[in-house]
């Protein structure tokens, strides 16, 4: 187990720099996601943690040390790959006994450590199959055996879900987080699935064109983005753009076309000062009520439902309000509010945050 | 009809004018070299028709043809051996290639627009005794007097490596380039450095296409003529040189068509074994 630090790391291929200038501290035992789309450097930055690729400028140091000259088969890293990588000429035991050949370890205690991997990640009886007899959960959860019976200083995960379907990659979810938790292994995880960020975390680093945008707890990075990208890459938001006119000890307060004054706590404006600036408007925030319901303690503004977008528990609604389209996502209490039905949109000022404009 | 029957009989349809040609220009003349060795080749030089063993006899028994039958079996086994070891890591470089596939492919099959003939004859004007090496070396002062490179058995592995190193590189191409290139990366970062990596995991998942590259040099190599007939001496004539003189020179269809059946025989058993153990799939892939 070891802390992961990057130090003022670049990749440039030729004239194009996948990633910038980046720093970036990974505490010892942290589960840690790269999440960005595609294009934004999270893989590169996971594979030059992984030896994969040499960095251009700066260091990576893995528990202290310095490794850009440390060749991958010397890093002692686990790494699960996209498409899993198993080696299909070798039975799943060969598969995960793989790693443990290269580290003077006796047969015996090669076949008790293939075993424990095998039930760790409960796939205790397959160990005689192929690879290619296996479904593609049951790949996936392999390929985590044989990154994690080598005892890696860190595991690095590269999308590992995303080529399974839905029902089975929210299974994996809990399993990965639950083995993780329980051997505490340092694991970089990288994604473009900001559910899988959220619920699986210690902590997220948003990545947008080759630059970290920002690091912090789901919980953090998803109540206060500190840029229009975080807001809107983690879940739908809707910016409004306005004006900060005051700052008190608690609040700022934004004035902002269709809504009027704002007060946002200032927790979640840290960033704001007097002049130019955004509300962040999440569309769960945004509520639909009938016209004429209590709206005490919120905002609200009257607005028609433009689109409603059924998802069984939730519905996503697009509302007109005076000349802005703005997204709304509810639960659905008995039925959803008929399109072009005249409604009330509501939210909480504390539920919003702000950026500077 | 009925859906079935024609989608059924779609395939038959499709296929009909490559079985017809495989069927006239293949199965006929290999019945009519069948046939030919049971004849009967007279005194007189007039072919006697009937049911004769005496070529077989002949082909069988005679220790001549069984020697140079192993010699161009061993010849045959060298050069292949060879292209293994030169075509393997052309083939792991083309593969691993970023961009310039399509060119160093296209370098590659360059040579099969000449004459395979010319290009086994080209030899003669580099190893020549007036060729280009031997005007070099005098040219040096390293040898006074021309030496005789030419007509032996090392000339004709050579020519033989020459003609068939790119069948070899191509089906190793084919096979490496199917192997996910993240194995080897998976392998590596669990410890093994890049050549245990490569012979834990690529040298394995390619020995289908290695196979299949070997077999097709074996017996291209095993079946050839020319090579032999251009850059050998007397004494290294291989099997196919035999069936040429004895059809040819001799026009003595029957003893050549004995011999030529014979060849064909030793050669079709590799085939099958290979077939046995591997299967024609991945021949085909590398020809493809």
């Amino acid at each position: 187990m070891s802390s992961v630090v990057l130090k003022n790391i670049v990749k440039r291929f030729g004239s194009f720099t996948a990633v910038h200038p980046s720093n970036l501290e990974i505490p010892e035992g942290d589960f840690v996601t790269l999440l960005g789309p595609s294009g934004c450097g999270k893989t590169t930055n996971l594979r030059m943690i992984a030896g994969l690729l040499d960095p251009t400028e700066g260091e990576i140091l893995i528990g202290g040390k310095r490794v850009n000259d440390l060749p991958i088969h010397k890093r002692n890293l686990g790494i699960v790959f996209q498409n899993y990588a198993l080696f299909p000429h070798k039975s799943v035991a060969d598969n995960v006994a793989f790693g443990l050949k290269y580290r003077n370890v006796t047969k015996t205690e090669i076949a008790r450590r293939v075993e424990a991997a095998l039930s760790l990640v409960q796939l205790p009886h397959v160990g005689g199959r192929y690879p290619k007899e296996l479904s593609g959960g049951q790949q996936q959860r392999i390929a985590l055996a044989r990154a994690i019976v080598i005892e890696p200083d860190v595991l690095l995960l590269d999308e590992p879900l995303s080529a399974l379907d839905a029902n089975l990659r929210e299974d994996m979810r809990v399993e990965l987080k639950r083995i993780q938790h329980q051997i505490g292994v340092t694991t970089v995880f990288v994604t473009h699935d900001q559910s899988e960020a959220l619920a699986m975390s210690d902590r997220i680093v948003v990545m947008s064109g080759g630059r970290i945008e920002q690091v912090g707890t789901p919980e953090e990075v998803y109540n206060r983005p500190q840029s229009e990208f975080v807001a809107n890459f983690l879940g739908a938001s809707n910016i409004l753009t306005g004006v900060c006119r005051e700052r008190s000890a608690e609040t700022a307060t934004l004035e902002v076309p269709l809504f009027g004054m704002v007060p946002v706590p200032n927790d979640k404006a840290a960033r704001v000062t007097d002049g130019p600036a955004k509300l962040v408007l999440r569309a769960e925030k945004l509520t639909l009520m009938d016209t004429g319901a209590d709206t005490s303690g919120m905002i609200a503004a009257a607005a028609t439902v433009e689109t409603v977008d059924y998802q069984g528990q939730t519905v996503r609604y697009f509302v007109r309000v005076g000349d802005r389209s703005l997204q709304a996502i509810n639960m659905i209490n008995e039925r959803p509010f008929p399109e072009g039905s005249a409604v009330v949109v509501a939210f909480r000022p504390q539920d919003c945050a702000a950026l500077p404009g | 009809m009925s859906v079935e029957a024609r989608e059924a009989r779609q395939p038959w349809i499709l296929l009909s004018p490559a079985l017809t040609a495989v069927g006239l220009l293949l199965f006929v003349p290999l019945i009519f070299i069948v046939v030919y060795s049971f004849w009967l080749r007279t005194a007189s030089g007039a072919d006697q028709v009937g049911f004769f063993l005496d070529n077989w006899q002949e082909a069988l028994t005679d220790r001549f043809y069984r020697d140079i039958l192993i010699s161009t079996l061993r010849i045959a086994a060298i050069t292949t051996l060879v292209c293994a070891l030169m075509g393997y890591p052309a083939a792991y470089f083309i593969a691993r290639s970023r961009g310039n596939k399509a060119i160093l492919l296209l370098m590659l099959m360059l040579p099969f627009w000449i004459s395979y003939i010319i290009r086994t004859m080209s030899w003669i004007n580099i190893l020549g005794v007036s060729g280009a090496l031997n005007t070099f070396l005098m040219w040096t002062g390293l040898v006074s007097e021309p030496i005789q490179m030419l007509y032996n058995e090392p000339t004709v592995i050579l020519g033989l490596v020459h003609f068939l190193l790119p069948f070899m590189i191509l089906n190793v191409y084919v096979s490496l380039d199917g192997i996910d290139m993240t194995l080897e990366e998976a392998a590596t970062s669990l410890g093994a450095n890049r050549w245990e990596a490569f012979l834990q995991v690529t040298l394995p998942l390619s020995l289908p296409g290695l196979a299949a590259g070997g077999l097709l040099c074996f017996v291209l190599g095993a079946g050839t003529y020319i090579t032999p007939l251009v850059l050998g001496g007397p004494s290294d004539a291989m099997f196919a040189n035999l069936v040429f003189e004895a059809i040819i020179t001799q026009l003595n269809w029957p003893l050549g068509s004995a011999l030529s059946l014979m060849l064909l025989a030793v050669l079709g058993l590799l085939v099958a074994i290979y077939n046995r153990y591997l299967g024609m799939a991945q021949l085909m892939k590398g020809l493809g």
